[in-house]
């Protein structure tokens, strides 16, 4: 088990959002949050991520998972759109942590933003600009940094959100190569469709509830509501 | 220009085109993040805040004012960076009131208690910069020397870091990045280089030294490292040229930098819509 949460309760200093949240996950699963806006989908990845504080209940990481690092992709709508940056420097920002100590990017830092990129098949835009580049070009750039990042976890916020469909879909079968290469995947989504078609596992969010299924069990749940 | 080089053979001349030069590095390095980050009000409103401080120091006829002036400001820069992250419209109007409220307060002192025959005089000074430029000794340019070093020395060691703090505050902590650590820094600098620069083009046009490099800049670069080395090429271009020039042809020190600096601003987006 690498990630447990027991009647954890997530939101800001003005209040819980989401309560009694329960899931187990794997080293490995491919997880799809989903639920209508504003339901605490973000505040949750946010906890999970280290960024806000759980309210109550208990998160606990596996081991050393946690300080290897989780990759996070935020929701779109943070990053300014006119930030001007090369992709290389966007994606090497993913290291930021991992130079050992040091102040400055080395070799090996370099490389490893190198292979992320060409993993995503981005490795021709390096020296391109962020900002002139399409949506789907930048949500590329987004989880390259990610894999920088990440050792085994990855967060990612609604990452086809405002893409078109063939970009979605592009984005999509990216995704889900990272976690046949053994990449655990927690992604928020409204596509409940790819949801039923990639995910291992659901979290779905209802009202101030949650409930953890299987896709299966999600299934024939849906099946019975129509 | 043989009159320009005629005039740098007399010290005051060349501490003075030192002491600009420096600054307008020092500020230049910060006004990509503030810009970027959405903070240049807090330069604004930081080059008020220390507008009052200087004149509670000399009221109080504290000779060294940056005993007063610098822990004041750098005071209000943590306060203001805290505040205009919770955003909102009340972090807004209480940044306004802060940074309007200090100027008003800073006035009002300097009438009642006039340090000097000239009052009118003095407030022009300090809050569009004044011959005090030219008047510096050298153990003012020695400690502004070590400002900028500080500050340049700094920025290079931690500039990755401030890259990702930047560009994604979010993600950065998430990757572990004391974020906090990195805001606090950058608040405390941008403090120490707006009471540095108001020496220079004094209080009101303080904040034109952080923002039209940066923003001359950005419509040049795509890249991150580019726009911060063309930014600080930029405002130290402008500071020689503009604090010559008004050497040369006796016109107020401040307002040419500024002047300057808002010809290259609109020379790069020439550049720019010409490029499209
Ligand atoms: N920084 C914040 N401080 C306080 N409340 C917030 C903050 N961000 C979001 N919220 C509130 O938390 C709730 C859940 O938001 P969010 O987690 O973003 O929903 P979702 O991602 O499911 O659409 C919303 O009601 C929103 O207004
Ligand atoms: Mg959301």
């Amino acid at each position: 088990m690498q990630i447990q949460c027991k009647n954890l309760t997530v939101g800001y200093e003005d209040g819980p959002v989401a309560e009694k949240i329960n899931f187990e996950i794997e080293e490995g699963d491919y997880v799809y949050v989903v639920g209508d806006n504003g339901s605490g989908k973000t505040t949750l990845l946010k906890t999970l991520a280290g960024l806000i504080k759980p309210l109550d209940g208990l998160l606990t990481y596996e081991n050393t998972t946690k300080e290897a690092g989780v990759g996070y992709l935020p929701q779109h709508t943070q990053i300014q759109k006119d930030f001007p940056a090369s992709v290389a420097e966007i994606v090497l920002s993913g290291r930021v942590r991992k130079t050992g100590g040091g102040p400055f990017y080395n070799a090996e830092d370099k490389k490893t933003a190198q292979e992320k990129m060409k993993k995503l098949g981005i490795e021709n835009l390096a020296s391109k600009a962020y900002r002139n580049l399409s949506g789907g070009q930048q949500q590329r750039v987004l989880l390259a940094r990610a894999l920088c990042a990440a050792e085994s976890i990855l967060l990612l916020d609604e990452p086809v959100s405002g893409l078109d469909p063939a970009a979605a879909s592009e984005m999509y079968d990216c995704i889900r190569q990272l976690n046949d290469d053994g990449m655990t995947v927690i992604m928020i989504s409204h596509d409940v469709d790819s949801a039923l078609e990639y995910a291992d596992k659901i979290l779905e969010f209802r009202g101030n509830r949650t409930r953890f299924v299987s896709k299966e069990l999600y299934r024939s749940a849906r099946g019975n509501m129509k | 220009m043989n009159e320009l080089v005629q005039y740098l053979s007399y010290p005051f001349v060349r501490y003075a085109l030192a002491a600009g030069v420096l600054t307008a590095l020092c500020s230049s390095l910060l006004g990509v993040t503030l810009v970027l980050k959405r903070y240049s009000f807090i330069g604004d409103g930081l080059s008020h805040v220390a507008f009052g401080a200087m004149a509670i120091a000399a009221v109080l006829s504290i000779s060294e004012e940056m005993i007063v002036v610098l822990p004041l400001t750098m005071i209000c820069a943590v306060l203001m960076l805290k505040k205009g992250r919770n955003a909102g419209v009340k972090g807004d109007a209480a940044l306004a009131m802060l940074s309007v409220g200090a100027m008003a307060i800073g006035y009002l002192l300097l009438n009642i208690f006039p340090t000097s025959a000239n009052i009118s005089g003095d407030v022009c000074s300090t809050l569009f910069g004044s011959t005090s430029i030219l008047t510096l000794s050298s153990a003012d340019v020695v400690t502004c020397v070590i400002m900028s070093v500080l500050v340049t020395g700094i920025f290079i060691i931690m500039y990755n870091r401030i890259f990702a703090v930047t560009f994604d505050e979010d993600f950065a902590k998430a990757s572990g990045v004391n974020t906090e650590f990195y805001n606090l820094l950058i608040a405390v600098i941008t403090a120490v280089v707006i009471v540095l620069a108001m020496n220079l083009v004094g209080a009101l046009l303080t904040s034109a030294l952080i923002v039209f490099p940066a923003l001359s800049s950005m419509r040049l670069f795509d890249s991150f490292r580019k726009v911060i080395i063309s930014s600080a090429v930029i405002a130290m271009t402008a500071a020689f040229v503009g604090i010559s020039m008004s050497i040369v042809i006796s016109t107020p020190v401040g307002a040419t930098v500024v002047v300057v600096n808002i010809f290259i601003f609109a020379a790069c987006s020439a550049i720019r819509s010409v490029k499209k």
